[in-house]
């Protein structure tokens, strides 16, 4: 394999991984010693260049290829959303009494998606975690597409796309307002607010390491394009002390948010009177499923991007084992969650609730319920192996069993509850038809593409604050031996494995 | 643009082109290391000076009581958006769906608090994370397009590599010479005047 991929031109060394960007074990645990964050000999300025190089060279062969191939299957949007909009929503497999079918499974998955982006970026930033740094930025990304992708959902689903504006609270000649005591429209406030806030914490962080990009820019387009994105920042310490602060803020309130959009969305089912969506442990199970999906998203996304663009120094081992950590966790909360809807079905003593919960395992959907279980529950417990969690090709398919057992949880919940009503007569079986699958797989295009794009026109590192920790991890490791010689390096990093 | 020579003295001066009368609006000393900025930080705080300034690639820690810098008002600004948008939610489902357009849906009052928290609660956020991200673009006079500073090839390092002290002319303590001698004296390796 590597000595064909070796013969393909312009295919740059790193993908190979070359001797530049080492795979370093950083994982081992000593309570006399810290291991680094940033591996190998980096200072701020192989950062710079590191980061910065990918935006500046030319394109790589394998993001060529996986920009077309993305671009191609966001196509299929491009068919089947204006097919949709054309005959109305009779193309979906939608039947009476499953109303809610593929559209809001998607919104769910990827509202979720989006979750561990603003986990990574606020509330590691306020527990004061250093390893958020690398790869904040990258899952932040993923979560401006991801809520952009659940966004077009709501937008396409309400049949007449031209009057998506009525879910807004705005004057217009009917005279009529949306209704506030609807989750419904408490969905529309809180993925509105989700999206605008994650976008501005987002473009915020950015904009130090835009100026970086700025500086460096050779040409009159790149320099323009920068200049304007980076605001004319310089650094200053008076600038960058308000900057601070706003970030903090910023990061506290982006930390209630989270928790409380998906809370929003799981009332979309909790507030209803449907046996098996009328459940109190909704909120909490619904957060708990969102950070674990979002988590497998970014390390589906995170450990081909770092072969790719030659970062394994810094998106290291010690970062994907910790988000592992996080998806065995999150993943057992999620089958607790499972179980605990069986205890209280069953302690609650409500007949067709009873009914609900055997129905969806042992039902016409107990196919989708194991594939669910089977990915959510079982798959993530290979992360009690160190071995497994530090190996990149394990946490990748559990990575992706994770998103597809994800995916299943939104479709089971929503339809397994809709097909078997109170009224035995009106049962029906939903399968969906082509347009559902094309605008499912026509988002993860475009998803895909706007991943693509970030890669290679935004600095997909947030270099500023990987140099902080940087400097911290310095002096961490500078204090305990004091007779090194100082000032040689703008910021010693400390070797590891050396 | 810019136009670089070497005088006599121990700092390069760069002048805007076409400018019929150059003065001095800035003086410009390069660092090597974060250490060194921050102790040569406290001696220019010491030595009085006002409007000046330090750039740096990271926010670096201890800098802020290096330079003297007194903590912003930006949190109240967040207070106050929030505040309002708190408030605003609530009177705004009050008013649409209790006083301007009634109309009973599952028998829910027209008006409640518990109802109305999901969304006064996301206006909330949204209107502070408003005055974070406006309240620091404010405060810190951004965006600023022309910048002195850019005039300067050296100081393209600042947002990667290298840290800079900056003292503008407006300064009642500046005088180029003086205190390019001084800023060599505490560590700078390269000194530069920015004229327009």
């Amino acid at each position: 394999m590597k000595h064909l991929l070796e013969k393909i031109p312009f295919v740059r060394p790193e993908i190979l991984g070359n001797a530049e960007s080492r795979e370093i074990d950083n994982t081992a645990y000593s309570p006399s010693e810290r291991q680094p964050w940033i591996t190998g000999d980096n200072t701020n300025t192989t950062i710079t260049d590191r980061v910065c190089g990918i935006l500046e060279e030319k394109p790589t062969f394998g993001w060529v290829m996986f920009f077309l191939l993305s671009l191609s299957v966001l196509g299929l949007l491009g068919v089947f959303v204006p097919f949709l909009i054309f005959w109305g929503v009779g193309v979906w497999g939608v039947n009476n009494p499953v109303g809610w079918g593929y559209a809001i499974v998607n919104f769910v998955f990827w509202v979720g998606i989006g979750h561990a982006g603003t986990l990574i970026s606020a509330i590691l930033f306020l527990f004061r975690q250093k390893w958020r740094t690398s790869i904040n930025r990258a899952a932040e990304a993923m979560t401006i597409f991801a809520v952009m992708c659940a966004g077009l959902f709501p937008g396409i689903h309400v049949g007449r796309a031209w009057f998506a504006y009525w879910m807004f609270p705005l004057p217009n000649q009917m005279e009529l307002w949306p209704n506030f005591r609807s989750p419904l429209l408490w969905d529309v406030f809180a993925v509105g607010t989700y999206f605008t806030v994650s976008l501005l914490f987002w473009y915020m962080g950015m904009v130090p390491d835009l100026a970086t990009v700025r500086d460096r820019a050779k040409n009159g387009i790149r320099k323009l394009a920068y200049g304007a994105l980076s605001l004319g920042w310089t650094g200053s310490n008076r600038q960058w002390h308000v900057y601070e602060r706003s970030y903090l803020l910023l990061a506290s309130l982006a930390t209630p948010l989270v928790l409380s959009v998906h809370s929003v969305v799981s009332f979309d089912f909790a507030v209803s009177q449907v046996a098996g969506w009328h459940t109190t442990i909704f909120p909490p199970y619904f957060v708990a499923g969102a950070i674990f999906s979002g988590f497998a998203m970014v390390v589906t996304l995170l450990v081909p991007a770092r072969q790719l663009f030659g970062l394994k120094e810094i998106i290291t081992l010690r970062h994907l084992e910790n988000m592992n950590k996080i998806i065995m966790l999150t993943g057992m909360l999620v089958g607790y969650a499972y179980a605990q809807e069986f205890f209280i079905a069953w302690y609650g003593g409500v007949k067709v609730e009873k009914f609900a919960f055997m129905n969806r395992a042992f039902g016409q959907y107990a196919w989708a319920y194991w594939i669910m279980v089977s990915c959510n529950v079982i798959s993530p417990q290979i992360f009690w192996f160190k071995k497994a969690r530090t190996n990149l090709w394990i946490m990748f398919i559990v990575s992706i069993f994770v998103n597809i057992g994800m995916w299943f949880e939104r479709f089971v919940i929503t339809v397994t509850s809709l097909a078997n009503d109170y009224t035995p007569a009106a049962w029906d079986y939903y399968s969906p038809k082509l347009a559902d699958v094309g605008i499912m797989i026509g988002a993860f295009g475009l998803f895909f593409t706007l991943f693509a794009l970030f890669c290679r026109f935004l600095p997909f590192i947030a270099m500023s604050e990987v140099k902080g920790v940087m400097a911290d991890q310095a002096h961490a490791v500078a204090e305990p031996k004091p007779a090194e010689d100082e000032g040689a390096d703008p910021a010693p990093s400390p070797a590891a494995g050396s | 643009m810019s136009d670089s020579n070497h005088t006599e003295s121990e700092f390069e001066t760069i002048t805007a082109e076409g400018s019929e009368n150059p003065q001095p609006v800035l003086i410009l000393a390069e660092f090597e290391t974060a250490d060194e900025l921050m102790s040569a930080a406290e001696k220019v705080r010491d030595e009085g000076f006002k409007r000046w300034d330090c750039h740096t690639p990271y926010p670096v820690h201890g800098l802020d009581g290096a330079m003297g810098i007194r903590p912003t008002i930006l949190p109240w600004l967040v207070l106050g958006g929030g505040m309002t948008g708190f408030v605003g939610g609530l009177v705004m489902q009050g008013w649409m769906n209790g006083v301007d357009y009634k109309f009973l849906i599952s028998g829910k009052p027209f008006f409640s608090i518990p109802a109305s928290i999901p969304v006064a609660f996301e206006l909330t956020i949204l209107l502070s994370a408003f005055g974070a991200f406006g309240g620091m673009l404010a405060l810190n006079g951004l965006p600023k397009m022309f910048n002195p500073l850019f005039r300067s090839d050296r100081f393209r390092r600042a947002t990667a590599d290298r840290f800079f002290i900056s003292i503008e002319a407006r300064d009642r303590r500046f005088d180029a010479p003086a205190n390019a001698r001084f800023l060599r004296d505490i560590g700078a390796n390269a000194i530069e005047v920015i004229e327009e």
